[in-house]
């Protein structure tokens, strides 16, 4: 006999302990599709989680991806917290690295320690712009911001494709669809000879910081939590819930604009077609898998990342697309929802009574 | 340009055919939405739709199979989405994003040995008379057994949900399910039954672009076609007429696109290219700005959680 009762509060431990019974259920689901598709599951998974960061440069590359990650979504956390559906990061994204791009571009051949500070604030003042318009649309005219904010980020697509095609493609490029490279002064620090992982990270590390400073420590990181629970609540206690809005919209498109920008001035070194391999979607994943919370990010920034570079050797070793990352991306959240169903329900497992028998 | 009839014809019947995939996807994803679940996962759905369509065609070189199939597997993705949002309650939103991602990779997957095949001819109905009836022939005549459906689809939908009980039901539900509940409507069931077949339909939507409109499979052939047919449900507040006539407009705007780049036009492609996602905001903006009209169309119980205590 199975009986499920509803539990009166939610005990932190499960809380915190279902992400990772999350995990564990991705890999096992993993692992049967790798078996349906013909593969020996242990030694593709092994390929998939283990053999990419098996090696210092490996562990590097892992950072590069969870940098721009966690930094998106920290970013998230603050609207889907409020209960704002942003899910148009990825637009951010691109346009952040466009108007940054577009500015270490003006500073082509300059050197001096003020140009990369300026492209990093205009790549976070970008995102911000471009997250802006779902958000007055939604405070303003109503509209659903979950469709604006991703329609939006076709748009960017597209304007990046225009730019780098077109008035912004390097001059002596053959044509190619890609800027000139950037000066080295408007290019990340790399921490380490050899390895690609940059300065871009301590951005995030201290938008982490701040992002907890906000979350708990003031008023407005409070008015958001409340919202988030209850927008009736919000409402009696008189927030300008506007206001809130356009503010959560507003730090998400700056994180999202900031991760860009450390895209292009980091690993990529231009602007090209692809700067972003759907970090911005993916981001979504990393906030709920996080919890929402800017510790509970990092941790699972640094899992999602490596589902990226897991896709990538794997797409090596085993010839499958780069797109299996997204397969188990897919199953992380799938899980993860799921699994959120013992916080609000116990699951007891009775012996057969003896009127029973 | 000289003025052509005839053309004008052939540019409407281009029309009509861009705009069945985001029929049969609205349409669907309507029917689930008047039950009160908001489904996310068009975008993946038709996604494995599409190349469960092509696989099939390939595999067994029976188009009836890969239609079929292609609506089936439509259907069974849909299944995740049923179990996690009405067994286990799970958020809407983020299931339907999860839903998206896993259907993208999973398509990808399945489709990496189909990739560079060529598509199979779809018969097409009543040939000769759209040859030979000038300006009305290619409107009417020379498509797909699937268009037409798609066509009728929207009234088909609009008399079941206003004339049959069934359609009562399912608006009962979605408007309010705890009343429906105490009517003894079993809610659980019936947004269920909604929820696969908008699977079944966002299946075939698929099917349409990697069978007939163009025959092959590519990786991310959908391209946003999915969320389009999202916003039109909201565009159309959720009348099933009105997604016919939104499609319409917004195949319209692609087809126009494509033209204005073969005519070579001095715009840049990619403002062309960009042009149905820039229509979709502003007509959102345009239809929302109504907050009371919205209100009043929105199926009240949209996207929320319901649970019967037992």
């Amino acid at each position: 006999m199975i009986k499920i009762e509803k539990r009166n509060d939610v005990s932190p431990s499960i809380y915190f302990l279902t992400p990772i019974l999350a995990i564990f259920l991705t890999l096992f689901g993993g692992g049967i599709i790798f078996y349906v598709l013909g593969f020996n599951p242990l030694e593709a998974l092994k390929f998939f989680f283990i053999t990419p960061i098996s090696d210092l440069y490996g562990f590097s590359e892992l950072l590069v991806k969870a940098t721009p990650l966690c930094l998106i979504a920290i970013g998230l956390s603050f609207c889907f917290k409020s209960n704002n559906w942003n899910i148009g990061a990825e637009g951010q994204l691109i346009f952040g690295g466009i108007v940054g791009g577009g500015v270490a571009l003006l500073f082509y051949g300059h050197d001096g320690f003020y140009v990369l500070p300026i492209i990093i604030l205009s790549g976070a003042i970008g995102g911000m712009i471009f997250a802006m318009i779902p958000a007055v649309l939604k405070t303003y005219l109503n509209t659903n911001e979950i469709l604006v904010s991703l329609m939006l980020v076709y748009v960017a697509k597209l304007l990046l494709d225009y730019l780098v095609v077109g008035p912004w493609s390097n001059p002596e490029g053959f044509n190619f669809p890609e800027t000139r490279q950037f000066s080295e002064s408007a290019r990340m620090p790399v921490l380490f000879d050899g390895l690609r992982i940059h300065a871009g990270i301590f951005i995030t590390l201290i938008t982490v910081f701040l992002s907890w400073l906000i979350l708990y420590k003031t008023y407005l990181g409070f008015q958001i939590k409340v919202s988030g629970l209850s927008l009736k609540t919000a409402k009696y206690a008189g927030y300008k819930g506007k206001t809130m809005i356009i503010i959560v919209f507003m730090i998400s498109g700056a994180c999202a604009g900031l991760a860009g920008v450390g895209e292009i001035t980091g690993p990529i070194g231009q602007l090209h077609r692809n700067i972003s391999p759907d970090y911005g979607f993916t981001a979504i994943i990393v906030a709920f898998l996080g919890r929402l919370n800017p510790v509970g990010i990092i941790f699972a920034s640094l899992i999602v990342a490596l589902t990226y570079l897991g896709a990538e050797t794997a797409q090596i070793f085993l010839q499958v697309p780069k797109y299996t990352g997204q397969v188990f991306q897919g199953m992380i959240l799938f899980f993860l929802l799921g699994s959120d169903y013992l916080l609000f329900f116990k699951i007891k497992f009775l012996g057969l009574k003896k009127n029973e028998l | 340009m000289s003025f052509d009839l005839n053309f004008i014809g052939i540019l409407i019947g281009a029309i009509m055919a861009s705009s069945v995939p985001l029929i049969l996807a609205a349409s669907g994803e309507l029917i689930t939405e008047r039950s009160g679940v908001l489904n996310l996962g068009v975008e993946g759905m038709m996604i494995i739709g599409a190349i469960s369509g092509f696989a099939l065609m390939v595999v067994t070189d029976n188009l009836f199979l890969a239609v079929i199939g292609s609506m089936i597997s439509g259907l069974i993705i849909s299944i995740i989405f049923g179990v996690l949002t009405q067994s286990l309650l799970t958020n809407h939103v983020a299931t339907g994003l999860a839903l998206t991602i896993f259907g993208i990779g999973m398509s990808a997957m399945i489709g990496k040995n189909f990739v560079g095949i060529p598509g199979k001819e779809f018969p097409l109905l009543f040939i000769n008379l759209k040859e030979n009836i000038p300006f009305l022939g290619p409107i009417l005549f020379g498509h797909s057994v699937i268009l037409y459906f798609a066509f009728l689809l929207p009234f088909l939908t609009n008399y079941f949900l206003k004339k049959t009980k069934i359609g009562l039901i399912i608006r009962a539900v979605g408007d309010s399910p705890t009343s429906a509940s105490n009517q003894g409507i079993n809610v659980t069931l019936v947004r269920y039954s909604c929820i696969l077949y908008g699977g079944a339909m966002c299946g075939l939507a698929g099917a349409y672009l990697s069978l007939i409109y163009t025959p092959q499979w590519i990786e991310n052939m959908t391209g946003g076609r999915g969320w389009i047919a999202l916003a039109l449900v909201v565009f159309a507040t959720w009348s099933p007429i009105k997604v016919l006539i939104g499609a319409l407009i917004f195949g319209g705007i692609t087809i126009l696109q494509l033209h204005m780049q073969a005519v070579g036009l001095r715009i840049p492609v990619q403002l062309l290219s960009a042009l149905p996602y820039i229509m979709t905001v502003i007509v959102l903006v345009v239809i929302s700005r109504d907050s009371r009209k919205i209100k009043l169309n929105t199926p009240t119980s949209l996207g929320q959680i319901f649970y019967k205590e037992k």
